[in-house]
């Protein structure tokens, strides 16, 4: 006697489950209704669960009886033939869809080879264990699982087509390959997700070899010829925007060209690319810090305004400029109204990114690297026939990293660009190495994948042969254009005078704690005075109490405020920061008391 | 010969001295060449010799800190056999540089003298008289005889032989040990009365708890003995920190035999060990990880730690709170306790060492900071 619960619901009890159970699930094949049901028995609570609930996880399963697969050759003749469809084999029951709850009750068989007289269903193909992106990546079977891991996780960064309709989106930070190319090494899973329709990489001749020293450590040297013809050309959108803010008092903010009276009034040049509306002109070519859309704001306080009434205008200018290292050229413009009824302005600025050296690149086998030269096409190195790749890779990536697809795929690329034909590395089910060598045999080259090379520079040829193929290559969004950052004097913090914080705000590096102590193990003291002097000061100290005094510049005098002016008040040099900490101290009513002695 | 050569060298240290003796021996050089040598042995000596304002403390702070973020934070670590763990890479150095009052896995190696240390059996006699045994641990059974107002008890014949104890002597200690209590032996348990004439059944039961957990033999704090083999002698590895009366138990090599607790051997051998024995723990954590960090930094560790005659961590409490200057203690931790207590006192700082002036912006006294240009200025008379 078992409880059943209907969607955690108790609505009766069987006598016998488990008939119960083989019945239910008999009745379901080819039902609508209880064909969305999934029902397990639990033994140890015995309590049978059913559920039929909205938003549950399902996937299907190919049925099995008596250790033997229901899908059987005549329905795959079918199938070839379109005499049935996937509808069909549902609805025959071959195929049921299982939850999660209901694969409790199950024995799942990877492989038909693997089926026993115990199994209750079958997988459709043994790829399903592995996730979408890990399946795009080809001969995987061929490559350790970290690797994997590493190559699906790139693939999502790779830049491409990412949506069809980007040309009438406002996407914050995202860029669109310019020719994105179908990979010629496939898997099963590009045909099934259409990958052909949004491809994000391009396939590239490469050559594994060293090169200067300039691909030490994972970076890839580029072709500048390959460069100049819009290998891994991008087009980087950001979006601007600008909002009229309604405040209390019927004032608002005004999207306009900021009038010159207005408080915090840029250079007038700024402003040159603005129309009459206050907002700049399709296809302007701006620069940093120019305006892409005037506004000016309401005072912050009303008090200001009765104050200062005589003058015309106490606005402020709260215009939106061009991010700070940036620049590009306006792509789209937008003004509409928000929910509230404000008006609304945005615009997207495109701009052009060419490769450029630091900028990220990766194969799909978690081979990621930095662009670390780009080489003049006449200096890049040859082969007989007179190719030069446009990536060479270092070699020393591949044995520690144990990569093998890596390798197959530079072979199995080449194959398929000199046959023209795709070449299909679905995991578990990938065409064979040694065919692949054979055909390569036949294609004129040699089957190992090596060929004869010559130094570009010199024309000498090289003593070891290289090793090049196609592949499939990806731009990765993280790009120096958007990391490079160096300062050396600018804004700094109103309450320590130390440098702010952060790249955008164009910030200082900091010399942290442990950076301080090299400076110190090193005894370079001088040096780390030096560097640590962003926020130094000078002080007059009254040497009598040893507080700070006052130093009337305009008069040139100097007097203490407890110890009057007759007293000796020296001239003393420290950073800020221990200024404010005495401030502080005094805050909490500790006398700081500075005692002055010459320091030689 | 009234002078030896050797002798004009003072500067040089003995072992060094001694180390060329032997090697000046050893390929038959006269006169002129082992003079020879020693000046360049004094070269040598002079070159590797630290130099003035070389800022050793943050060297020695880097050289351990850094592989320290290396160290796998596995834990135990099984000496040998699996039954006594050991704390050992990242938890234990910290543990070391704290000066913890105790170790979280108390440990004693005990080596054994000369005749011993190679016989199995008299090694495991040895061991045996060292573990801490209580009553329950040679006796079957604890009853309660209301009838008698009485508590018997059951010993383990073969148990007791295995701990070389006789009946007599149990009821022996069981009287000494128990002052309220008569003891006596009967056929084959041992009664144990109450001396009072009333008393409350509670007692009786209480008494019962009392003589089980009775020290019957062996050493207090001592709760699990291994004896090992190594090289080719047997060690006793004890689970526990008493190490002074391990050390005065028959058959026990005290000259050799040490605990991984640092506050021990200071309290029994000195800080002279004391010193010794963070620089052999320190050594072994290391070295266990696989790292390689130079004998030197740790033996500045070592010192530093002990140089205040005991042995002081590297906390507040410790070596740091130890500090001259206030801002430097308050720099490293509870800054408002320290610049409050440096207030009521009235306390000075005269910016002598490095964290002060780095926080002021001024020279440091390190390195190039160190020295300072002195001129002789004439009388003015």
């Amino acid at each position: 006697m078992a409880d059943v619960f209907l969607d955690n619901k108790y609505i009766g009890h069987v006598d016998n489950p488990r008939e119960f159970l083989k019945n239910v699930r008999a009745k379901r094949v080819g039902d609508k209704l209880l064909g969305n049901i999934n029902l397990v028995y639990q033994e140890r609570l015995d309590e049978i669960y059913i559920e039929s609930s909205k938003g549950r996880l399902r996937r299907p399963v190919i049925r099995v009886e008596h250790g033997k697969s229901l899908f059987t050759d005549e329905h795959l003749n079918k199938l070839i033939k379109k005499e049935i469809s996937w509808d069909d084999l549902v609805n025959e029951g071959v195929i049921e869809y299982i939850d999660a709850l209901e694969e409790e009750d199950t024995l799942i068989a990877l492989k038909e080879g693997d089926l026993t007289n115990k199994h209750t269903h079958l997988e459709i193909s043994p790829v399903v264990i592995l996730g979408l992106t890990t399946s795009l990546i080809p001969y995987s079977n061929f490559g350790g699982s970290s690797r994997l891991i590493r190559g699906s996780k790139i693939q999502k960064q790779s830049v491409g087509l990412y949506v069809t309709n980007f040309l009438m989106r406002m996407d914050t930070d995202v860029s669109v390959l310019h020719c994105p190319e179908t990979p010629i090494v496939k898997t099963f899973m590009h045909g099934v997700m259409k990958y052909d329709k949004h491809p994000a990489g391009q396939n590239v001749v490469i050559a594994l070899m060293s090169f200067e020293g300039y691909n030490m450590e994972d970076a890839i040297i580029l072709n500048k010829g390959s460069v100049q013809r819009g290998f891994a050309r991008s087009t980087y959108f950001r979006p601007y925007e600008s909002e009229e803010l309604r405040y209390s008092g019927g004032l608002t903010d005004e999207i306009h060209i900021p009038d010159k009276e207005v408080k915090g009034y840029r250079a007038e040049k700024d402003y040159r690319y603005l129309e009459k509306d206050g907002v700049v002109y399709n296809g302007a070519e701006m620069q940093e810090d120019d305006v892409i859309i005037g506004k000016t704001s309401p005072p912050r306080f009303l008090g200001e305004l009765e104050e200062f009434s005589i003058a015309a205008s106490t606005r402020r200018e709260s215009s939106t400029t061009i991010r700070h290292g940036e620049g590009g050229v306006v792509d789209m413009v937008v003004i509409t109204e928000n929910e509230e009824g404000n008006k609304i302005v945005k615009v997207r600025l495109r701009e052009q990114r060419i490769p450029e050296l630091g900028d990220k690149f990766a194969s799909r086998h978690g081979q990621k690297g930095v662009v670390g030269m780009i080489v003049d096409e006449e200096n890049m190195p040859f082969s007989a026939s007179g190719v030069r790749p446009d990536i060479i890779f270092s070699p020393h990536s591949i044995p520690g990293r144990m990569t093998i697809s890596h390798l197959i795929e530079v072979v199995a690329g080449k194959v398929g660009s000199l046959a023209g034909r795709y070449v299909d590395g679905t995991t578990f089910d990938v065409e064979n190495e040694s065919d692949l060598r054979k055909e390569l045999t036949n294609l004129g080259f040699r089957e190992n994948g090596t060929e004869v090379f010559y130094n570009g520079m010199t024309g000498e040829r090289f003593k070891a042969r290289i090793f090049v193929g196609d592949m499939y290559y990806l731009r990765l969004k993280h790009m120096v254009a958007n990391k490079l950052h160096a300062r050396a004097s600018g804004r700094i913090q109103l309450l320590t005078r130390q440098p702010i914080e952060g790249r955008a705000r164009g910030g200082g590096l900091r010399v942290g704690e442990m950076e301080k102590d090299c400076f110190v193990a090193h005894g370079a003291s001088l040096l780390l005075k030096e560097r640590f002097d962003s926020d130094k000061t000078i002080v007059h100290v009254c040497e009598k109490c040893g507080m700070l005094a006052i130093n009337d510049t305009f008069r040139n005098l100097r007097h203490c405020l407890k110890c009057g002016s007759n007293v000796e008040i020296t001239a003393v040099e420290l950073s800020y920061a221990f200024k404010l900490l005495m401030d502080e101290l005094k805050s909490l009513c500790v006398y700081p008391k500075l005692v002055l002695k010459s320091k030689y | 010969m009234a002078k030896s050569i050797y002798e004009e060298y003072t500067e040089l240290p003995q072992k060094l001295l001694d180390e060329v003796k032997r090697e000046v021996e050893a390929h038959n050089l006269k006169g002129d060449q082992v003079k020879r040598v020693l000046d360049r042995v004094r070269t040598e000596f002079e070159n590797a010799m630290i130099s003035p304002g070389e800022a050793i403390g943050i060297v020695t702070a880097e050289s351990i800190g850094e592989p320290g973020t290396q160290m796998t934070l596995n834990v135990f670590h099984f000496a040998g056999v699996a039954e006594v763990a050991v704390t050992l890479g990242l938890p234990r150095l910290i543990e070391l540089l704290d000066a913890r009052k105790e170790p979280s896995t108390p440990r004693i190696e005990v080596y054994l003298e000369k005749d011993i240390s190679k016989d199995p059996v008299k090694v495991k006699r040895v061991a045996a008289s060292i573990k801490e045994t209580k009553l329950w641990e040679v006796a079957d059974e604890f009853t309660v005889n209301m009838s008698q107002s009485r508590i018997e008890v059951y010993p383990n014949k073969s148990k007791m032989r295995d701990f070389v104890i006789t009946e007599t002597q149990l009821v022996k200690m069981i009287t000494d040990l128990l002052k309220n209590v008569d003891a006596r032996a009967n056929k084959d348990f041992i009664s144990i009365k109450l001396k009072a004439e009333t008393f409350e059944l509670k007692e009786l039961y209480q008494l019962r708890e009392k003589v089980r957990e009775l020290h019957v033999k062996g050493v207090k704090g001592i709760k699990q003995v291994l004896p090992i083999k190594k090289d080719n002698e047997f060690v006793v590895i004890c689970v526990g920190n008493n190490l002074k009366e391990v050390m005065k138990t028959e058959g026990v090599d005290f000259k050799r035999t040490v605990t991984n607790d640092i506050f021990m051997t200071e309290s029994i051998l000195g800080v002279e060990a004391a010193r010794q024995a963070i620089m052999n723990e320190a050594i072994e954590v290391v070295e266990n990880q696989g790292l390689d960090i130079d004998i030197r930094h740790i033996m500045l560790l070592a010192d530093v730690m002990t140089s205040l005659g005991t042995v002081k961590g590297i906390t507040r409490s410790g070596i740091t709170g130890e500090k001259e200057s206030v801002l430097a203690r308050a720099s490293f931790e509870t800054p408002l306790k320290h610049i409050v207590n440096a207030t009521l006192k009235g306390e000075e700082d005269k910016l002598n060492s490095v964290i002060e002036n780095v926080m002021l912006n001024q020279e440091i006294p390190v390195g190039t900071g160190l020295p300072s240009l002195i001129a002789k200025i004439k009388d003015q008379k």
